[in-house]
């Protein structure tokens, strides 16, 4: 009987802090945990008691990387509550906040966090000693995506201008115009970035998922929608956002690091960039659409590593749609509509970079937070992530150690786990009696 | 004269990435600061981590677990220089809430099974445990300021960076008040500069996401914030959000609760 471990120690190239253990016997994967070992900052918690204004500067500290994502789900769940909702030029401005959002977080995992693994480097800065031209392209796609952020929300990480019924002020057309003239060049770079990612030498691996995300009806879902859930080809199921509860059930697994989230009574969904892609490819911008097409990517993409090629047609369709309402933009003639506050319920749901990102928020009689839950999409992917590391590993035990940690840790990064998001509900100690 | 690159090390402990996402949104001097130093511990960034000891130490996020107490020690035993940044390593951050609470509440609250969870009681600056030679404000910090407080250190010389209030940049950029023209209440007299007054920028008070100035006069402030309608609940969750446990806020805090008491 022979025994192997395979541990990982500190992920690299992601978001927040876990590891990876790997227990085999006899040849057969016996246990697998994709562990978080961030510290537990308690959100849902700490929201009580807050005034319904405050949710959405308090959830963007969840995560550096996408607090607009944070910023929008929290606003909808709590406009939701109050029945209150924004409509016209004013969404038009939060789907510019966030494209903005979409640019700057999938440049950053592409370019510096994933590509290095295509390449054969440690990190987008030693790449950068060979082909400085390429992350200096992406280090401008990324600034573009920020710029576009702070026009907008006054700084790209915890934006200021957000607020519950819209924003404190809205930005004068001229305002926005550096930053369309720098998106400008950011599409050519997206365009090219497409073509490049399409050109990397992918293993041949498809995994059967099965994927939710968010559909509206014109748009490539990214502030709101329904939920729906298939695989890409069949039939979608679909419930609106404030039916959540009734279909997504997270769940405590005895002796295990994690909650799982099971969506009908079954674990191991994938919600993100392949999600995405898969359910509303069809609803890309007619550019976007034309690169996944030439970058060989089909109606549906199966294959974890091929991640990187949708995120750079997110990124192209997000720099094209930004260009299109920036092109279109008039002030609009108030920062927000009023919302006042209300005893009741609210649900809000929204793409961020990683994937679904579902909020709730229950409000008491004086208006303040008296219950809160947050869905991250890391959460909801941790376990298909052991999934597919389960199916990478399997006919591989016999590899070195730390060929096999290698392997592991770029099949996680294929879906850009935001750990530090994911971390203040999941659990990281394991209890091993 | 060493000839080598100073080493710079990136450390994260209860936080949400934002800070050192800062280094990385440095999209025009990322490349030139990486030509000066040798990254040797960016786990984010790198997946290659050289040993200690480092020049320089970045420590992001707050101490809340036992784990998290021995490693900055560990840290700090491995740098020459440690610097912190943002409000989390230098302030406890909005985590620090749950010293207003009970945390196994806390953790009943968000895990089913909180007997899981190791965490302590408190959520600490990393001064409070271990010397600190530079704390770098801001929820998140400024990232001129980053830049600064990195080519301070690399020069060996004091980062120049300013402990007056937010006030002084809303005139320096030309702005209205906001507490005068709008009667929105606005912590930007109590709040340590360095955003370059985005909020009042933007037609809304300062949150104080930078924390304390240098010598604020919050028992003023209250007066004025409660002149314009603010109750006592509010003028005590203003204070207690992302620098809730410095002792300015704290107190500026529990006055306002006992001014509340009084009326």
């Amino acid at each position: 009987m022979t025994h192997k471990t395979v541990r990982i120690g500190a992920l690299t190239r992601v978001e927040g802090e876990g590891a990876l253990v790997v227990h085999a016997r006899d040849g057969r994967i016996t246990g697998l945990e994709l562990r978080i070992y961030e510290p537990p900052r308690f959100f849902e918690a700490m929201l009580r008691g807050r005034g319904h204004t405050e949710p959405p500067d308090i959830t963007a500290r969840i995560c550096g990387i996408c607090p607009v994502a944070y910023q929008m789900s929290a606003c909808q769940a709590i406009e939701a509550a109050c029945g209150a909702e924004v409509t016209g030029p004013l969404r038009d401005l939060r789907l510019l906040l966030y494209y903005g959002e979409w640019i700057e977080s999938h440049a950053l995992h592409v370019y510096l966090l994933h590509a290095p693994d295509f390449l054969g480097y440690d990190s987008g800065v030693a790449m950068a000693a060979d082909r400085r031209d390429l992350v200096e392209r992406g280090l401008e796609l990324k600034k573009a995506g920020n710029e576009l952020i702070t026009a907008i929300g006054g700084r790209p990480i915890h934006p200021v201008n957000v607020k519950v019924g819209g924003f404190y002020r809205v930005p004068a057309r001229r305002e926005l115009a550096p930053a369309a003239e720098r998106l400008r060049r950011a599409r050519d770079h997206a365009l090219a970035t497409v073509a490049w990612v399409a050109g990397f030498d992918f293993p041949d691996v498809e995994h059967d998922y099965r994927f939710l995300a968010l559909r509206h009806p014109g748009e490539y879902a990214i502030l709101s929608g329904t939920v729906v859930t298939g695989d890409g080809y069949g039939p979608v199921s679909g419930f609106e956002v404030a039916r959540w509860p009734d279909h997504v059930i997270e769940e405590q697994v005895p002796h295990s690091t994690a909650l799982h989230a099971r969506l009908d009574g079954a674990t191991g969904y994938l919600t993100g960039p392949l999600a995405r892609y898969a359910l509303n490819s069809a609803r890309l911008s007619p550019l976007a659409r034309e690169a996944a097409a030439a970058a060989g990517l089909g109606r549906v993409c199966r294959n974890p590593y091929r991640g990187i090629v949708v995120r750079a047609v997110e990124i192209l369709h997000a720099c094209d749609e930004a260009l299109r309402l920036l092109d279109g933009y008039a002030e609009p003639e108030r920062p927000c509509v009023p919302v006042e506050p209300r005893p009741g319920v609210g649900h809000g749901a929204s793409e961020a970079p990683r994937g679904t990102l579902y909020h709730r928020y229950r409000l008491d009689d004086g208006g303040l937070v008296a219950e809160a839950d947050i869905v991250p999409p890391t959460a909801q992917n941790q376990a298909r992530i052991e999934a597919d590391l389960r199916d990478l590993l399997a006919p591989r035990l016999t590899l070195p150690e730390d060929e096999l940690a290698g392997l592991c840790e770029k099949a996680i990064r294929n879906h850009d786990p935001c750990i530090s998001c994911s971390a203040h509900f999941l659990d990281f100690r394991v209890n091993r009696g | 004269m060493v000839d080598r690159a100073p080493r710079l090390a990136v450390w994260k402990f209860a936080s949400c990435d934002g800070c050192q996402l800062t280094f990385l949104d440095c999209e025009d001097e990322l490349l030139s600061v990486a030509a000066r130093v040798e990254i040797a511990y960016f786990l984010e960034a790198s997946s290659a981590p050289g040993p200690g000891p480092y020049d320089l130490s970045l420590v992001e996020g707050s101490i809340t677990t036992p784990e998290d107490l021995e490693r900055i020690r560990h840290v700090r035993r491995v740098s020459k220089r440690l610097v912190t940044i943002g409000a989390c390593a230098t302030a406890g951050g909005i985590q620090a809430l749950r010293d207003f609470a009970d945390v196994k509440e806390f953790a009943a609250v968000v895990y089913a099974r909180p007997d899981y969870i190791a965490t302590l009681d408190r959520s600490t600056p990393v001064a409070a445990h271990v010397p600190v030679d530079f704390e770098l404000r801001g929820c998140p910090p400024d990232r001129h300021q980053l830049l600064e407080v990195i080519s301070a250190f690399l020069a060996g010389r004091r980062p120049v960076v300013p402990a007056h209030s937010v006030c002084v940049e809303c005139k320096a950029r030309g702005n209205a008040c906001v507490m005068v023209a709008h009667g929105t209440p606005c912590l930007g007299p109590v709040t340590q500069a360095g955003c370059g007054a985005l909020c009042p920028t933007f037609n809304r008070g300062c949150y104080g996401c930078f924390g304390p100035m240098e010598s604020p006069n919050h028992a003023s402030l209250n007066h004025w914030m409660r002149g314009l309608g603010m109750s006592t609940p509010e003028l005590v969750r203003i204070y207690r959000t992302y620098h809730a446990t410095t002792e300015p806020f704290r107190r500026a805090a529990e006055e306002a609760q006992e001014s509340g008491e009084e009326e």
